[in-house]
């Protein structure tokens, strides 16, 4: 049975969280709006960390284990901090038949790591993406934002050696 | 709001329009963006303040025109289009409104990319600008809801779906009008309407098109639903992926409550009705209807048997009615015109048009409108120009992950529901994908099974395992180290899967090596008797897809 639990308050002093109360309040404080405060949370650090997993879940009343398993089902909810720039590449039908692998095979070799991973340094995040609906343009490859079409293996190479090489 | 208001706001609208002599739209939909569309507009009006042509000349951004591929796109006065245009084109742009057009960037619109299409749910996107109500109105938006809300009743409203013809655009194709009587019928203390716009076939970008282009047909379709069903509450499940498609919704929904299109006491009727996004967070399964409540409702997307089916007991166990985008935007044009006009188009049990995404190797890469039972290779070589490159046609594939491949036989199939279903694929949500010679399909096949795998939720054994096996068998296959053993194995378990999984997920996710397996046996047997892969593509390092 469950008992009643005075609302938590924020674990930091850290203004973002007062976005994320303004969602739960928006929602109501309602267990339906959990995957709408994750998106916040996601959106204002950038992943969901334990605390604030732990938060939510208490915020909302919904035990941890169904806030961690909503936050892990999901593809778009990150546990890890992304690096300083995020390189997506699209695997979606129309890039994978005009050479996005080739572009990931690119990747993987100038930053050594495998998709879902962050460079040591912290620098470049590599990600896959099932498809970002530029199919006209493939292959795409998202960098921070900004999405290119057309990708060569050659550009890539040079996007990301600008990454690595530089401080911006 | 009455009729009279909406003619007064359309009006308005024109009349502003025509005190300029001159127009330059700027495609600001996605694809276009991507190609610095933004800055080409941005140049556009400058231009026109740095001449003083504040008066003679109106830009505004518009969306999707079609021809993705060759953007950032405007169209001008005199229907005139222009592609891959620079923000350093802009004036000789705008020095060309009343001269000949400017050959270098000039798109002839007379080839049949433009003229072999019908346009129905794409009829405002390219000309209307999707962030504001008033432009939608003037292009005779809303008139169907106030018709439905003042002359019609809401057995009529559903009467008029039902003799259209009109079949669910998500994939399967299930009647429209069927799916709305019952949630009409159904007895529940609150009912609810949700547009599934989690647009998850890799290669498939109609509805996101259709969103950022044109969001209020879909927004008044749904009202028009929520009318005809008696649902107050409704709710846009949009993929997070899209976030220029959420915040043109966002803007859309926030216009229509304005204007009391939207809201309490619908233009001064008892009808009510409060719409909400809600963001998808990347998973293919909540395409599925269950799977879509259940993380509506917060939850991990794994789907549910059916029945009940959600038009008895869907989010929070009452009648839902679900349907996909371009299904909703369909309907104000029914209204309008009447179920019996839409019924004209199309063939006798697809009626209609479809919106495809046309991409892989073929010439013009773009969003396509085209009737019911036109044939593949109309889309193909005739709108889609044919293979780019002067490589030689292999397939087309349709439907996704729950698709096939149409191999050369199938060109001059008319595409509708039942023709593709006989030839092993589907209609799906329209993602069409063309691909040629250096294309293999065992590695297709695989790449396919590999985003199942990836995307199963893990609910139901044959699902969750089956595609991890069948995945297994085909890498194995394209490393050229499977045998006739594993063959037979793999065509064992797409039987399996298609008979025991819960959700259509699972159920198609043996199609594409169904399909491929019929019309491309000699792959599959070159690859395992003499290590072959004619396109050159297997026999190299798999290429995983992570999440």
């Amino acid at each position: 049975m469950a008992t009643y639990v005075a609302k938590p308050s924020a674990p930091t002093q850290d203004k973002r969280w007062k976005l994320v109360d303004a969602t739960m309040r928006r929602v109501g404080q309602q267990s339906r709006g959990l995957i709408e405060t994750l998106h916040t949370v996601q959106e204002s650090f950038g992943y969901l960390d334990e605390q604030a997993l732990r938060y939510v879940a208490m915020s909302l009343r919904v035990p941890l284990s169904r806030a961690y398993g909503v936050a892990t089902f999901y593809h778009f909810f990150t546990l890890k901090p992304a690096g300083e720039h995020t390189c997506v590449i699209c695997l979606g039908t129309a890039c994978y038949i005009k050479g996005g692998p080739q572009l990931l095979e690119t990747a993987q070799r100038d930053l050594s790591v495998e998709p879902g991973e962050t460079t040591p340094d912290k620098k470049v995040s590599l990600v896959t993406a099932r498809c970002i609906g530029s199919c006209g343009l493939a292959p795409a490859v998202v960098y921070d934002q900004d999405i290119q079409g057309k990708v060569t293996p050659q550009s890539l190479h040079e996007h990301l050696q600008h990454w690595t090489h530089h401080d911006n | 709001m009455t009729t009279e208001e909406l003619d007064q706001i359309a009006a308005a609208e024109n009349e502003a329009r025509e005190r300029f002599p001159h127009r330059v739209n700027v495609c600001v939909s996605a694809g276009c963006l991507s190609c610095h569309s933004q800055s080409v507009k941005d140049a556009v009006s400058a231009e026109i303040t740095r001449r003083g042509w504040g008066e003679r000349c109106q830009s505004k951004g518009v969306g999707c025109m079609g021809l993705c591929a060759e953007g950032p796109l405007v169209s001008t006065t005199n229907d005139r289009l222009y592609k891959k245009v620079t923000a350093a084109d802009a004036g000789e742009l705008l020095d060309s409104l009343e001269g000949p057009p400017v050959g270098r960037l000039h798109c002839p619109t007379d080839v049949p990319f433009f003229q072999r299409q019908k346009k129905i749910v794409l009829e405002n996107c390219g000309a209307i600008d999707p962030e504001r109500i008033e432009d939608y109105i003037a292009a005779g938006g809303y008139r169907a809801l106030l018709q439905a809300l003042s002359e019609m009743t809401q057995q009529q409203v559903v009467g008029e779906v039902t003799t259209s013809g009109l079949r669910g655009r998500g994939g399967a194709g299930y009647p429209t009008g069927l799916k709305w009587s019952t949630v009409y019928k159904a007895v529940g203390t609150q009912k609810y309407v949700i547009c599934n716009a989690d647009e998850g076939d890799p290669g498939a970008f109609m509805d996101r098109s259709v969103l950022e282009g044109d969001p209020h047909r879909v927004l008044e379709g749904m009202i028009i639903a929520a009318y005809a069903v008696g649902a107050s509450e409704g709710y846009f499940y949009v993929r997070a992926e899209y976030p220029l498609a959420i915040k043109r919704l966002k803007i859309a929904v926030r216009q229509a409550e304005r204007l009391g299109l939207l809201g309490s006491n619908i233009c001064g009727t008892r009808f009510s009705l409060k719409i909400e996004i809600r963001l998808g967070a990347g998973a293919f399964v909540c395409g599925e209807e269950t799977a879509l409540i259940a993380s509506i409702e917060g939850k991990r997307g794994t789907p549910r048997p059916r029945p009940p089916y959600p038009a008895m007991e869907g989010l929070l166990g009452q009648p839902t009615l679900i349907n996909n985008v371009e299904t909703y935007a369909n309907v104000p044009s029914i209204i309008r015109n009447g179920g019996e006009w839409y019924a004209q188009i199309g063939t006798e049990k697809s009626k209609g048009t479809k919106v495809f995404a046309l991409t892989g190797n073929v010439r013009n890469n773009g969003v396509v409108e085209v009737p019911m039972g036109i044939t593949l290779r109309e889309i193909v070589f005739d709108i889609g120009g044919g293979i780019a490159n002067g490589k030689k046609f292999k397939a087309v594939q349709t439907g996704g992950p729950s698709g096939g491949c149409l191999p050369t036989e199938c060109l001059d199939m008319p595409v509708d529901y039942e023709s593709l279903a006989k030839a092993g694929s589907i209609m799906g949500s329209g993602g069409m994908i063309v691909m040629d010679e250096s294309s293999c399909m065992v590695d297709v096949a695989k790449y396919f099974m590999d985003f199942c795998m990836t995307e199963s939720c893990g609910k139901c054994v044959p699902c969750r395992v089956g595609t991890y096996q069948m995945h297994r068998i085909l890498t194995n296959i394209t490393n050229f180290t499977a045998t006739d053993q594993d063959l037979a194995m793999l065509e064992e378990l797409c039987d399996l899967l298609k008979h025991t999984s819960l959700c259509g997920l699972g159920q198609s996710a043996p199609n594409p090596v169904v399909s491929t397996l019929r019309s491309f046996a000699n792959e599959y047997r070159d690859h395992i008797h003499h290590h072959k892969c004619a396109a050159g593509v297997c026999g190299k390092k798999a290429v995983e897809v992570s999440g």
